[in-house]
């Protein structure tokens, strides 16, 4: 009965840890921003998004390092870096937050499943708390998943200069769209 | 039986404990280590001059940069000359980027009706993480020919007496945030000089440095010291200060210099005025670039 009792003890363990490996990484998210501006519009794309996402608590994580944003104009690129984010100060902008109604995804069945991320996102050194909408999508056992919303730039102690004013927007919109695959132990 | 039962729940109790604890740990953490990338310093000056030298910067690859830079009289006229600004030697270029290493340029300048091209390629580039490297190797060379009517046409002139040439090695290093430093060691030839005193090949050592002040605005220095017993005695070294202001597109550089020729052979072998008798010269450069290559973004 005691050995029972262990084993059963232990099933119930491992059946609490196989529900937490349901986690799934990509290293190649792409996020993008655009802002719309008077003068100009600006577009970057950075292809090296990292993001764990934890299907079994809903928790998601995101990190892009902000030097692997990739410009038209290389101009704008290294004001991008010397003069807004400075990037040596700040390399990276993270995410941190939850998937709050995760229960709702099914991963495992095809479909498009939108849900709303909330949690904490780090740009320029700066933490704000954020909501958003977003969608994961599952067909033939692949999981993607996309977000799109904005940012005010003056929220994050980026300072845009009077003389630039109209070439850049005071709200970007950004991008998120990645595909993750499942994350194996020593993977 | 009620033993067991306790250590049921007990184990239970361990199993349910150890949710928490895998709920709390970092996420990202789990992709392990990530893979290093090598991240090259930047706009170690605002352009690719610090003011009549070469700076270890280059125009990015694809992108046209419109050169105007114009060295007025002297100041020490006061009023009467407008500061100098009523004569100007001036230049008009185009350095346009190869690529990410090579830059080749073209201009010409009234001063003795001069054309010049040149190129210059980053040999070895600073950066850190992956590959690290503490400095900024970039080499330089160009051709100036000036073209004006021969001064004795009756004389056997030769083609070649037109031109001079210059290499430079560009060694340098953004050593802070808000300072970089730079040493071009240089040689000029000139195939015909004015005098026997003279000698064809100038050696010369540049240097040239960046402070910056704030985000767009840096003070840049630049001295050039010519080895002893290469140029006439009335020839003196160069030196220069100057404001970088980067406004978006253009970056304005307004600055003071005791020379007032804009190719290497003039400024590094031909200034002739002295800083102590006033022989300054206001002048700048304003540098606005156009991206005519765009990189694809998908």
């Amino acid at each position: 009965m005691f050995k029972k009792c262990i084993l059963f003890a232990l099933f119930g363990l491992f059946a609490v840890s196989g529900v937490h490996a349901q986690k799934y990484f990509t290293r190649e998210g792409k996020v993008s921003f655009s802002s719309d501006a008077k003068v100009e519009k600006i577009e970057a794309v950075n292809k090296t998004a990292t993001s764990v996402y934890d299907a079994a608590t809903g928790k998601m994580e995101f990190a892009v390092l902000i030097k692997a944003f990739q410009f038209e104009k290389a101009l704008m690129q290294e004001h991008f870096n010397e003069n807004y984010m400075e990037s040596d100060k700040f390399p990276k902008a993270s995410f941190k937050g939850t998937v709050t109604d995760f229960k709702a995804v099914n991963l495992a069945k095809d479909g498009v499943y939108p849900v709303k991320v909330k949690g904490q996102l780090s740009i320029h050194g700066v933490t704000k708390d954020v909501e958003a909408d977003g969608k994961f999508t599952v067909k033939g056992g692949v999981i993607a998943a996309a977000s799109t919303f904005e940012v005010a730039v003056a929220d994050y102690g980026i300072v845009i200069p009077a003389v630039v004013r109209d070439n850049i927007a005071k709200t970007v919109k950004i991008d998120v769209s990645l595909t993750y695959q499942e994350l194996k132990k020593g993977s | 039986m009620k033993k067991h039962l306790y250590t049921l729940l007990m184990s239970l109790a361990l199993s349910m404990a150890a949710l928490p604890l895998f709920a709390q740990e970092d996420l990202l953490s789990l992709l392990g280590e990530e893979e290093e990338t090598t991240d090259y310093a930047t706009a170690s000056f605002k352009t690719s001059r610090v003011i009549n030298l070469h700076s270890l910067e280059n125009t990015a690859s694809g992108v046209l940069d419109f050169k105007i830079s114009h060295r007025f009289n002297t100041v020490q006229n006061g009023l009467y000359d407008f500061f100098g600004l009523d004569g100007a030697n001036l230049r008009i270029g185009f350095d346009y980027g190869v690529t990410d290493r090579l830059v080749i340029g073209i201009g010409r300048s009234n001063y003795e009706k001069t054309l010049d091209g040149f190129a210059k390629y980053k040999i070895l580039r600073q950066s850190k993480g992956k590959r690290n490297m503490p400095i900024t190797l970039a080499a330089f060379g160009s051709v100036a020919m000036q073209t004006l009517k021969w001064a004795n046409p009756d004389r056997d002139n030769h083609f070649s007496s037109r031109l001079y040439y210059t290499g430079q090695l560009i060694i340098g290093r953004k050593i802070s945030e808000g300072f970089s430093l730079q040493l071009s060691p240089t040689i000029v030839h000139r195939n015909l000089v004015a005098t026997f005193d003279e000698s064809n090949d100038v050696l010369a050592l540049g240097i040239g440095t960046r402070i910056k002040l704030t985000k767009r605005m840096a003070i840049n220095l630049e001295y050039i010291y010519v080895l002893p017993d290469q140029l006439a005695p009335q020839f003196v070294n160069s030196l220069s200060v100057g404001l970088d202001i980067e406004t978006g597109g253009h970056v304005f550089q307004l600055h003071f210099s005791n020379s007032r020729i804009m190719v290497e052979k003039g400024f590094i072998a031909e200034t002739t005025n002295k800083w102590e008798d006033g022989g300054i010269h206001f002048g700048f450069n304003i540098s606005r670039v156009f991206t005519i290559v765009r990189p694809p973004l998908d």
